[in-house]
């Protein structure tokens, strides 16, 4: 067993993820997210060229003939793989198809379009509605699974830890303004997920310690089990990181911006295990009697 | 913890062996369909077209007013009760103002759940209408259940039709399903390009004929309609229709061999026939007008009666758009217009390199987690890992006997379980690692190692698992695919932790057990 003196520095990492918190909600209410097409509403093309004449800046020049209002256009993963985007109001059933038309007239048909994607005004007001519901609905049943399962020194810490992970995680995507569509709510209820699995493994050695180390104040008791269940954190945070960079770097376009906020998630809800939730238990002053109340 | 009865070992061997089956089974081809079970793949996978229409139900519960109206018309006279200043009110209700003496009556009326003025649905417990009065002035409008028996109702019949009009374009396996009261969701498997069905999906196909009417100026009884084709300048129709497309009982395109035209050509049942001769007697010479979905497709002269009940329609078609109009009139109308409100459509192309890319980071990431457990854990690396495999034939094995569908964040599903499985058994082995320290006989470490360890393994798989739930429940399409197998992967690795590895650790150590045992 290593032995870390983690709990010099809890007063530290306090200080910087309340600073690093802070700025999330700065840059959520100041900057936003850039939302998707699934919760903005409007039309997503992915293209492929064939014809190695075109290029981004010959898509931009026809498209902005097309009266469909901002379009926006990037490289997608490969060089000749582009996405399009705009939000075009209003119902026009032969969109895509006066697309294509006009794409023939101005750059020729050695292009594919390999999807369409079209979600109305309505549907993506639910769709983000769904999806925060999702959210606080995962965050309650954490919340009433570890209320029932520990004592609510416990769940306060782990709900923390929670919150942290996800907001920090939001406030990165704010801040550089990646995409936020379906498959990031999805993220963040896995994260959410294994946040919670990290923690909830800590603080089942911190209660079977209290009962074990009666003397044992709770300062260096959280220390103590963070060390006992260090080589378990790291193995399981390495392996899982270890599948999500293979999808990040091998699974396709599609799955970056899900494995990203993944790999976000794992990190902070590492870090947030030992770092957050633990300090809570100690300021909550988390003793052997705390525990032995609720089993009497 | 580590005993394992013969009887015990030979169900976990029957069990693995039952879901290695089905797992081979997604690269086989067996003629019994129940042994021969395929994982489906999702859309973003296989390529294909998902729609979402809603229906417009505003005309239907206008029209739904009107016959109101001259139902209570003709109702209340029979009645000999006297009712004025009948009119449609708001946008769901109806006005009617009555003699003070008749208040008590026509509420008694309304109330009334044998009279047919105001249905009385048993199902919902409610009536059709809600009835309110002003002293002599009533107002009845639509209450909740009898907007949702319309709708309803409506939806039934807008998916039939939806349903006829995609058969009849023959793709391959159509997935058509309702979605709340008045959505209509179609997946459309393989088609790359949705545009001829929705087409045919956005039109209601309501088909009348009408008299042209002999006026240049707005009169009373016409509507001004503009042409399909634009070919001539909007003329003024009759209200009054001739025929409608119920009457019809089939259409097909074909080519008039007089005049190389691409023609629909039609048959109306007997009603039809009889009315479509008597106007056509009575107006030789006269125009008519073929109009779909209120524009004119044609407006031919009379050159003599038709009594045969058949005819033809010309306009100038393509054989393409013969074959389409015949199509929408076969089907019949729907009730109301119906909007696409969300398409993703999907290529073959990109499903492929979608699959190709997912299985690709499969294999890595899988390699990379059993590298790295060898090179931790050595044997016990080992255990992990061959316990890791049988899980990815359990998890697989499931989703094809379930005949789930995968979808690309589905596969993610399976790479993140991958990573997460070996958690348990490294929760195990810590443990033991722990235990080993101050307990001298291994056996005994070994075993409370696994025992030790059992909470902190159900909690930790129960927070994911609550996720993965939440997510099935409130996610929608792909997502969905990557809640199952990120779920159905959590009970797989339990399993595959306390059947397999624990049945392996327990037959190592009794064969070591006069050595040291290192983990």
């Amino acid at each position: 067993m290593k032995n870390i003196q983690f709990n010099k520095y809890y007063k530290l990492f306090t200080l910087i993820s309340s600073g690093l918190a802070i700025i999330s909600i700065l840059l959520l209410i100041f900057k936003g997210l850039n939302f998707g097409i699934d919760f903005k509403g409007g039309t997503l093309i992915e293209l492929r060229a064939i014809d190695k004449q075109i290029n981004i800046s010959s898509l931009r020049s026809s498209f902005s003939k097309m009266n469909l209002g901002d379009v926006a256009i990037k490289n997608f993963g490969e060089d000749y793989d582009f996405l399009i985007k705009f939000e075009k109001k209003g119902p026009e059933k032969d969109l895509i198809q006066n697309i294509k038309k006009d794409l023939n007239a101005s750059i020729g048909s050695g292009y594919e379009i390999r999807r369409v994607e079209n979600v109305g005004p309505k549907v993506s007001a639910e769709l983000l509605k769904g999806g925060l519901i999702a959210i606080a609905v995962s965050l309650g049943a954490m919340l009433f699974y570890i209320w029932i399962r520990f004592e609510w020194q416990f769940s306060i810490g782990a709900i923390l830890a929670l919150f942290h992970d996800v907001l920090i995680t939001m406030g990165i995507f704010s801040l550089i303004g990646l995409e936020v569509n379906l498959s990031i709510v999805a993220a963040i209820l896995t994260i959410v997920g294994y946040s919670m699995n990290d923690t909830v493994v800590i603080f089942d050695r911190v209660r079977e310690n209290l009962k074990k180390h009666i003397d044992l104040k709770i300062f260096d008791l959280t220390n103590l089990s963070i060390n006992e269940t260090l080589s378990r954190t790291i193995i399981t945070s390495v392996t899982t990181l270890l599948a999500l960079l293979s999808i990040f770097l091998f699974g396709g376009e599609i799955l970056k911006g899900f494995s990203f906020a993944m790999i976000l998630g794992v990190i902070l809800g590492t870090y947030s295990s030992i770092f957050i939730a633990n300090p809570i238990l100690v300021n909550l002053k988390v003793n052997y009697k705390t525990i032995v109340k609720e089993e009497n | 913890m580590l005993y394992f009865s013969k009887l015990r070992i030979f169900t976990i061997l029957i069990a693995s062996l039952f879901f290695l089956f089905f797992t081979l089974s997604n690269f086989t081809k067996l003629d019994d369909s129940f042994f021969n079970k395929k994982i489906n793949l999702g859309l973003d996978l296989q390529g294909g077209s998902y729609l979402l229409l809603e229906i417009d139900n505003e005309p239907i519960i206008t029209k739904e007013l009107q016959n109101k109206i001259t139902f209570l018309k003709t109702y209340f006279k029979d009645k000999n009760i006297n009712i004025f200043n009948l009119k449609i009110y708001n946008q769901n209700s109806i006005r009617f103002e009555t003699d003070e003496t008749n208040v008590e009556l026509i509420k008694d009326i309304f109330f009334d759940k044998e009279e047919p003025v105001n249905p009385f649905y048993e199902k919902y417990k409610s009536h059709q209408f809600d009835l309110e009065n002003q002293n002599n002035i009533f107002t009845i409008t639509l209450s909740k259940y009898g907007i949702i028996e319309l709708k309803n109702s409506s939806l039934d019949q807008a998916i039939e039709i939806v349903r006829r009009r995609i058969d009849e374009v023959g793709t391959n396996e159509p997935n058509i399903l309702k979605r709340g009261n008045d959505r209509i969701l179609v997946e459309l498997p393989g088609l790359d390009d949705p545009m001829r069905i929705k087409n045919l999906l956005g039109k209601t196909a309501n088909l009348t004929f009408r008299f042209v009417s002999k006026s240049t100026e707005a009169e009373f009884g016409t509507d001004l309609m503009e042409f399909e084709d634009g070919s001539e300048s909007p003329v003024y129709i009759n209200k009054r229709i001739i025929l409608s497309g119920e009457n019809l009982l089939d259409a097909q395109p074909r080519v008039d061999s007089q005049t190389n035209e691409t023609v629909v050509t039609f048959s109306l049942d007997r009603v039809g026939a009889k009315r479509f001769g008597k106007a056509t007697i009575s107006g030789v010479g006269k125009r008519f007008a073929i109009i779909l979905d209120d524009k004119i497709i044609s407006a031919p002269v009379i050159q003599e009666a038709i009594v045969d009940g058949s005819g033809q329609i010309t306009g100038g078609f393509t054989f393409q758009s013969a074959t389409d109009l015949a199509l929408l009139l076969r089907s019949g109308a729907l009730p109301a217009p119906m909007n696409i409100i969300e398409e993703r459509t999907v290529g073959p192309g990109l499903g492929k390199d979608s699959i190709k890319a997912g299985v690709l980071a499969l294999i890595i990431g899988f390699s990379l987690v059993i590298a790295f457990m060898i090179f931790k854990y050595k044997i016990f690396g080992l255990i992990a890992n061959t316990a890791l495999i049988f899980n990815l034939f359990f998890l697989v094995g499931i989703l094809t006997l379930f005949e789930a569908t995968l979808t690309l964040p589905g596969i993610a599903g399976i790479i993140l379980t991958v990573g997460m499985a070996v958690d348990a058994n490294v929760l195990i082995f810590e443990r033991i690692k722990e235990e080993k320290a101050h307990e001298k006989n291994q056996l005994i470490a070994f075993d409370s190692g696994y025992t030790k360890s059992r909470t902190a393994i159900l909690d930790a798989n129960i927070t994911t698992f609550i996720a993965a739930i939440i997510l099935f429940f409130l996610g929608s399409g792909p997502i969905k695919g990557f809640s199952i197998t990120l779920g159905v992967g959590i009970l797989t690795t339990l399993f595959s932790v306390y059947f397999i590895a624990r049945l392996l650790t327990s037959l190592y150590i009794v064969r070591n057990k006069d050595k040291e045992i290192k983990i």
